[in-house]
C-alpha cells in the first residue's frame, strides 16, 4: 500500500436483514485506481456490500472509510460523501422524466450547487465520455438498455467521484448490447477511475480487473490475481463457481 | 310539448333569470378556484405525511383520511356551517365550504397522490440518494414529478368530482349556480332556470368526462 | 367550566336522548336508500355495457350521451330537478324516489363506463379462441369475456359505490327522512348542534366500516396499473 491512504477501507462490517446475516465481516481496501473485482454465488453479499459503501443499506457493525472519511460518524454529511461514490445499478434507475442530459445534471445542480448552465456543460461533457453525446436530448425510454446504462454511468461519473461501484451493470441487458457497456468500463479504468464491480462478466474480469474477490456466505473466501483466481484458486467451489458461470 | 316547453325551456324566464344565474356561476367558478387548490395542497401534504419514517404520523394520516372519507360532504358542511357558531366562531358560508371542502377532498387527493408516490420504484429513490441528493431533494425532483404523472387521471376525475360538488354550497345559502337557479325559480314559479343551471354544469363538464372516458379505457386496458 | 359549556353544547345527553329515536329511524332509512341505490345502479349499469358490447351504433351513441350526462351532472342538480322541476311537467315523484332515481342513475353511468372498459380490457384473443370453438356471440360474453371482465373492475366500482351511497345525505335537502335530515330537524327544533354529533357518529358507525370494506378490496384485487 506504500503509504497512499486507500480510496476505500471496509473493516470488520456486518449487516443483517432480522435474523439473518447477509455479511459477516469483511475486511476490504481498494487503493486508487485499481479495479476490484467480486464474484460469488447469488446471496452471497455482494451487492450488500456494494450498497453498504454508500449507506444505501445501514450497516450493522463495522466501519467504512471513503478518502479517509468515516462514512459511519454520526457527523459525517451522508450526501457530500456519496457524491464522492458513484453508484451504477442493474436496472438503471434513470429517470424517466428528465432526458439524458437531465438524468446526468440534475446532482451537479442540486447537490454540487452548479447553475443550470455550468450543469449542463459537465453533463455533457461526460456524456461525451460515454460516447452518448448526440443522446443529450433522449429520454430513457427512447434509449436501448445499453445506451440507458452508458447514460447512468455518465450520471454517476458526472460528479467526479473518487470511486464507482458497479452492481451487475450488465444483468440486465441483451447479450448483444453488453459489449458497449464493458467498453465504457474499460476505458474508464485506463483513465485510472478506481472501481469496484459486481458482475458475472468473467472475461471481462480476466482482462480487465487488478484483483478479484470470491465472496461466499457472506464472508470473502479467497482474493488475489485474476489469472490465480481463475487458474489456480486455493478452493474447490471457486472452481466450481466458475466452471458453472462459463458454460 | 307546448307545455314541455313553456315550464322548462322558456326564454322569457331565461332572460330575467339570466343574471341571478350568471352571477350563481361566477361564484361556482371562484368556489373551484379556491377549493380545488387548496384540496391539492392539502392532499399533497397527506401523501408526504403517510410517507413520514415516524408511525406516529403515519397512523394519524391513515385516521385522518378514513375519519373524512366516510363522512358524506355534505354531513361534514352542515356540521361545519352550523356547529362552528356555537364555538364562537361563525366562518360565514364561504368559509365553512371552503373548510369541509378541505378536510374532504385533501383526503382524496392525498390517497392519489400517495398511490402516485408508492408507484415510484425504489430503484429511483436509491439513484438519486446514490448521486448526494437529500431525501426532500429526491421527493421533490425525482419521485413526485412521476408520482403526479402517473396519477393525472385519477386527480383530474377526483377534480370533476369537487367541482359537482361545488353545488352542496347551495345548502347553506351560499349564492352559486344551483342556489341561484333555485332561487330563480322560487321567484319566478317556472322550472327553467334549474333546466339552464343543469345545462350550464353539463357544457362546461362534458369536456372533462370525455377526456376521463378515454384516461380511463387506457387504464383498463394496460391492465 | 369552559369545557362544561362545550360538553353541554355539542353533546348534551338530554337533546340526544329525545332525538335519539329519530336518528336511529333516519339509519335504516339511510341503509334503506343505499342498498336499493346499489342495486338498481350496479344492475342497470351492467345491462347498458352488455347492450353496449353488441355494438350497434345507433344505441352505443345514445348510451354514450346518457352516461356522459349523467356524470357531467351534479347529483344534488338532479334530485333538485326531479323533485322541483319534473312536477311543472306532470311527472310527480317522491322526494325518496327523486333521491334513490337520482343516485341508481348516476351509479348505472359510473357503472357501465367501468363495465365497459372491463369487457374491452379482455383480450380479443379470448374472443377468437371462444367463437373458434364454436360458443355463440352471447355465450362468448356471458361465460369467457364477462367472468375475466368483472374481476377487473371490482376494485373501481367499489370505490364508485361507496362514493355514491355516500349521497343518500343529499335526500335531506329534498326532505327525505334519512340521517342527516332527522338531525337538521332535530337541530332546528332544539337549537343545539348535538343532533348532528349524532347523526355524524351516525355516518361513522355506517361507513368506517364501508370504507375498510373498500380498502380490503383494493388489496384483494390488486388493482395496479
Amino acid at each position: 500500500m506504500s503509504g497512499d491512504r486507500p480510496i476505500l477501507e471496509v473493516r470488520g462490517l456486518h449487516k443483517s436483514f432480522g435474523h439473518l446475516e447477509v455479511l459477516k465481516g469483511i475486511d476490504l481496501a481498494v487503493r486508487k485506481g485499481e479495479l476490484v473485482f467480486v464474484i460469488g454465488p447469488s446471496g452471497s453479499g455482494k451487492s450488500t456490500l456494494l450498497r453498504c459503501c454508500n449507506r444505501l443499506e445501514e450497516p450493522s457493525s463495522g466501519s467504512i472509510l471513503v478518502e479517509g472519511v468515516d462514512v459511519m460518524a454520526p457527523g459525517t454529511n451522508i450526501n457530500a460523501v456519496r457524491r464522492r461514490i458513484g453508484m451504477v445499478f442493474q436496472s438503471f434507475n434513470l429517470y424517466p422524466h428528465l432526458d439524458a442530459l437531465g438524468n446526468v445534471s440534475l446532482a451537479l445542480r442540486k447537490v454540487v450547487g452548479q447553475s443550470r448552465a455550468e450543469a449542463e456543460l459537465a453533463g455533457q461533457a461526460a456524456l461525451e465520455r460515454v460516447g452518448l453525446a448526440e443522446k443529450a436530448n433522449s429520454f430513457p425510454n427512447e434509449l436501448s438498455g445499453g445506451q440507458q446504462q452508458r447514460v447512468a454511468i455518465a450520471r454517476a461519473l458526472a460528479l467526479q467521484p473518487a470511486i464507482l461501484l458497479f452492481d451487475e451493470p450488465t444483468s440486465a441487458l441483451d447479450p448483444e448490447l453488453v459489449g458497449s457497456v464493458l467498453a465504457v468500463m474499460r476505458e474508464l479504468r485506463e483513465s485510472g477511475m478506481t472501481m469496484v464491480v459486481v458482475s458475472h462478466e468473467m472475461r471481462f474480469a480476466r482482462s480487465a480487473a487488478d484483483r478479484v474477490i470470491f465472496m461466499d456466505h457472506g464472508l470473502i473466501v479467497e482474493q488475489g490475481t485474476p489469472e490465480k483466481l481463475f487458474n489456480a484458486p486455493d478452493h474447490q467451489r471457486i472452481k466450481d463457481f466458475i466452471a458453472s458461470i462459463e458454460h | 310539448m307546448e307545455q314541455l316547453v313553456h315550464n322548462f325551456f322558456n326564454f322569457e324566464i331565461l332572460s330575467q333569470a339570466w343574471p341571478l344565474l350568471l352571477a350563481g356561476f361566477w361564484m361556482t367558478v371562484k368556489l373551484t378556484l379556491v377549493v380545488v387548490p387548496l384540496g391539492l395542497a392539502g392532499g399533497l401534504v397527506v401523501a408526504l405525511a403517510s410517507t413520514s419514517r415516524r408511525r406516529l404520523v403515519r397512523w394519524l394520516v391513515v385516521i385522518y383520511v378514513d375519519f373524512f372519507r366516510a363522512f358524506p360532504p355534505l354531513v361534514l358542511l352542515m356540521f361545519i356551517a352550523f356547529g362552528l357558531p356555537f364555538l364562537g366562531f361563525d366562518p360565514g358560508a364561504f368559509i365553512a365550504v371552503a373548510l369541509s371542502f378541505l378536510l374532504n377532498t385533501s383526503s382524496y387527493y392525498g390517497e392519489i397522490f400517495r398511490a402516485g408516490i408508492e408507484s415510484i420504484t425504489r430503484g429511483q429513490h436509491e439513484a438519486a440518494r446514490s448521486t448526494g441528493l437529500s431525501v426532500p431533494q429526491t421527493m421533490v425532483y425525482v419521485v413526485l414529478p412521476q408520482a403526479v404523472k402517473n396519477v393525472v387521471p385519477d386527480l383530474v376525475s377526483n377534480t370533476l368530482e369537487v367541482i359537482k360538488l361545488t353545488s352542496l354550497a347551495s345548502v347553506v345559502a351560499l349564492p352559486e349556480l344551483l342556489y341561484a337557479a333555485r332561487q330563480a325559480q322560487s321567484l319566478t314559479y317556472n322550472a327553467t332556470p334549474i333546466i339552464a343551471a343543469g345545462i350550464i354544469y353539463l357544457v362546461c363538464l362534458w369536456p372533462l368526462v370525455r377526456l376521463l372516458s378515454r384516461f380511463e379505457h387506457r387504464q383498463i386496458a394496460l391492465h | 367550566m369552559q369545557l362544561e359549556r362545550l360538553a353541554d353544547t355539542f353533546f348534551n345527553l338530554q337533546v340526544m336522548q329525545q332525538y335519539l329515536p329519530k336518528i336511529v329511524e333516519g339509519f335504516f332509512i339511510t341503509i334503506q336508500i343505499a342498498l336499493a341505490v346499489v342495486l338498481a345502479g350496479i344492475a342497470s349499469g351492467l345491462l347498458l355495457a352488455l347492450v353496449r358490447a353488441f355494438r350497434i351504433k345507433a344505441l352505443n351513441f345514445f348510451i354514450i350521451l346518457c352516461v356522459d350526462i349523467l356524470r357531467a351532472l351534479p347529483p344534488l342538480v338532479l334530485i333538485i330537478g326531479f323533485y322541483f322541476a319534473l312536477p311543472a311537467i306532470g311527472i310527480r315523484m317522491s322526494a325518496w324516489v327523486a333521491t334513490w332515481l337520482a343516485l341508481s342513475l348516476v351509479l348505472m353511468a359510473f357503472a357501465e363506463e367501468i363495465f365497459w372498459a372491463g369487457i374491452l380490457a379482455v383480450p380479443k384473443g379470448q374472443w377468437e379462441a371462444a367463437r373458434s370453438t364454436g360458443l355463440s356471440f352471447v355465450q362468448t360474453l356471458t361465460d369467457v369475456v364477462m367472468p375475466q371482465a368483472v374481476r377487473l373492475t371490482i376494485p373501481p366500482l367499489t370505490n364508485r359505490t361507496i362514493a355514491i351511497t355516500k349521497g343518500t345525505a343529499l335526500g335531506a335537502v329534498v326532505a327525505v327522512g334519512e340521517i342527516l335530515y332527522q338531525a337538521q330537524t332535530a337541530y332546528s327544533f332544539s337549537y343545539n348542534p348535538s343532533p348532528l354529533v349524532l347523526g355524524a357518529v351516525a355516518y361513522l358507525i355506517l361507513f368506517i366500516p364501508v370504507v375498510y370494506f373498500g380498502r380490503w378490496v383494493e388489496t384483494r384485487f390488486a388493482w395496479k396499473r
